[in-house]
């Protein structure tokens, strides 16, 4: 039987029910045209909206172009005409799916532009983690259970999306909006947590612990997921690091690294997790490592509820807390405060830092200029999905159209965050 | 917190490295342009640098930068670097796994010559973040093996993120093929 070559340039295949090498002799020399296929920019499979320009040699994918940008809203323009607090909105449209660690992290970048970093009441430190990891649950969820949903497995996506309601509706409560919460302030929390709503927390968690079960039940040894995701755009440790991942991405390749640990922020230090690491560095390590994410970010939650301490949630620092309202109605100086904060906003010594946290997708970073006024002169957001959406068009090489589906899944590529 | 990064830098490059400075626990290296490629590639192959993670670019445009003098502090203005009237500031943030420490080069550019090296045959996670600062400040990145616009169309005229660009500017999207390459 002659060999059958393989490879990018010289792609056949194997035609079952072959009889003799004479048939496959005339296979060989069929000629293989390239195609160039449009996947996108709206494509069911295709989370958000990107285009990707396909070449293909039958169904094997030679070339792709993968081209961002549809959700494109000026970020970074707009925040140079916002005060720092009126960015925290915008913050809230880059990831939507765990929008308060956008928060959180444009929040902790001020606040080291304002030498406040260490000061934050504990309180607040605490509230803010919670957030986080419960934002981080939602972030993981929605990945998973869609990503599950496009490989056919749809009961899944409905458990998943079942847990992330019930959230959704915890966060809602903390912050009046299902998504768009900006709740997270300079120098603390907008507002405390409502009464009894950490053992509402706690109750839905051990709820999620079952569905967990579930899920992965499902899932975790079921042939068809398997095979659809194990092997599947692997990347290696050292590539993994060259493109700059972070986040689950680098860990399914065995990069230890999260910035929790890392580079430790906010009480982190005081929480005992573990960061999962793959070894494979393929969809399905990057499906295994949300996956334990989700658990961990529930440890995390179950600790941070029993050692949260009593206190303010705002610091004591007239620069960035608003006078107390019966003040503020009552005394002309804090009246003026009040306006001056609100119209002038917090003025932020000039200086630049880079600041960053770790996000659902990876280390999410706020990079700020100030010149001393109440707006930054320049805001940059190091997002996650951009980093990690350009490594797609190496990781769908030589794979086949169908696989794209699983690979762009597990990129969790969010478009608002990527395009900013 | 990596001070010695920027003592090492200066001790082994001398010249190339017009200025360094630390702030907020950030340590930044100006360096010259014609030097840039060998600082970073030292930075990136040196067993004790071993800066391996790429982290982001961007580009700091100084036409409007007139600080608020802060009482009590000597007023922050922008020295000449490298013997020009910087009006930008390129950025690339380096993070070493390994050592678990971070450092910012910067080149600084006049106006009228906006050509920097690229720093994408050294890590390729660079390739999409030199090209969005292209697209943004009009940054051209000499040895990009694919300088195009990212975020925008190839039509568009300008460069959105500069200070001399209107916020409120609108473009109608005339489609030019002779713009568009083959896809």
């Amino acid at each position: 039987m002659p060999e059958i070559a393989t490879g990018p340039g010289n792609l056949k295949s194997l035609v079952l029910g072959q009889q003799d090498a004479a048939d496959l002799d005339v296979e060989h020399e069929l000629p293989s045209e390239l195609m160039t296929v449009n996947m996108g920019p709206s494509h069911p499979a295709m989370h958000g909206t990107v285009r990707i320009v396909l070449t293909v040699d039958g169904e094997r994918i030679v070339k792709g172009d993968v081209q961002p940008g549809y959700l494109h809203r000026c970020f970074e323009k707009e925040s140079e005409y916002a005060t720092y607090t009126q960015v925290f909105p915008y913050t809230d449209r880059l990831n939507y799916v765990s929008p308060m660690i956008n928060n959180v992290g444009w929040a902790m970048a001020v606040e080291k532009l304002l030498g406040i970093g260490k000061e934050i009441p504990r309180r607040a430190e605490y509230v803010r983690v919670i957030v986080s990891e419960v934002s981080r649950i939602t972030d993981h969820l929605t990945c998973v259970g869609a990503s599950a949903m496009e490989l056919g497995a749809f009961g899944p996506f409905l458990f998943f999306l079942k847990s992330r309601e019930w959230l959704y509706t915890l966060l809602e409560e903390v912050s009046g909006a299902r998504l768009t919460h900006t709740y997270v302030r300079v120098g603390g929390v907008a507002k405390d947590l409502p009464d009894g709503w950490m053992p509402k927390l706690l109750r839905r968690l051990d709820e999620i612990d079952g569905v967990m079960v579930e899920v992965e039940t499902l899932l975790n040894n079921n042939k068809i997921f398997r095979d659809r995701m194990a092997g599947i755009g692997a990347f290696s440790r050292e590539d993994t690091i060259r493109w700059g991942c972070t986040g689950p991405i680098a860990r399914a390749a065995g990069v230890d690294y999260d910035v929790r640990k890392d580079h430790p922020y906010s009480v982190y230090p005081e929480l005992e997790f573990d960061v999962p690491v793959g070894t494979t560095g393929d969809c399905l390590d990057r499906y295994l490592v949300r996956v334990e994410e989700i658990k961990q970010s529930m440890r995390i939650l179950r600790q941070a509820c029993a050692q949260i301490p009593d206190g303010p949630v705002m610091i004591d620092d007239p620069r960035c807390a608003l006078p107390p309202k019966t003040d503020a109605y009552n005394t002309i100086e804090s009246m003026i405060r009040h306006f001056k904060h609100i119209v002038d906003g917090i003025r932020v010594p000039a200086g630049e830092a880079y600041t960053f946290v770790e996000g659902g997708n990876g280390e999410l970073g706020f990079f700020i200029v100030a010149d001393g006024t109440g707006r930054p002169y320049k805001a940059y957001c190091r997002s996650p999905s951009f980093v990690h959406l350009a490594t797609t068009q190496k990781l769908i090489l030589g794979h086949l159209i169908a696989d794209i589906v699983p690979i762009f899944g597990m990129i969790n590529m969010i478009g608002g965050e990527c395009d900013k | 917190m990596s001070q010695r990064v920027l003592d090492a830098l200066k001790a082994k490059f001398g010249d190339a490295i017009v200025a360094t400075e630390s702030q907020h626990g950030d340590e930044v290296a100006v360096v010259k342009r014609d030097k840039l490629k060998d600082v970073a590639t030292w930075l990136r192959d040196d067993k004790a640098m071993a800066f391996d993670t790429p982290v982001f670019v961007t580009c700091i445009d100084l036409l409007d930068w007139r600080p608020v003098k802060a009482p009590g502090k000597p007023s922050s203005t922008r020295p000449e670097w490298d013997g020009v009237a910087p009006r930008f500031e390129v950025c690339w943030q380096l993070r070493s796994l390994a050592h678990r420490h971070r450092v910012r080069l910067k080149v600084a550019l006049a106006e009228n010559d906006v050509k920097v090296p690229s720093l994408t045959p050294l890590w390729s996670g660079f390739e999409w973040q030199e090209r969005e600062t292209f697209d943004m400040y009009g940054i051209e990145f000499v040895g990009h093996h694919d300088l195009r616009r990212i975020y925008l169309y190839d039509e568009f005229v300008g460069y959105p993120l500069r200070k001399d660009y209107p916020k409120e500017k609108r473009q109608p999207l005339v489609r030019r093929p002779d713009l568009v390459g083959d896809h």
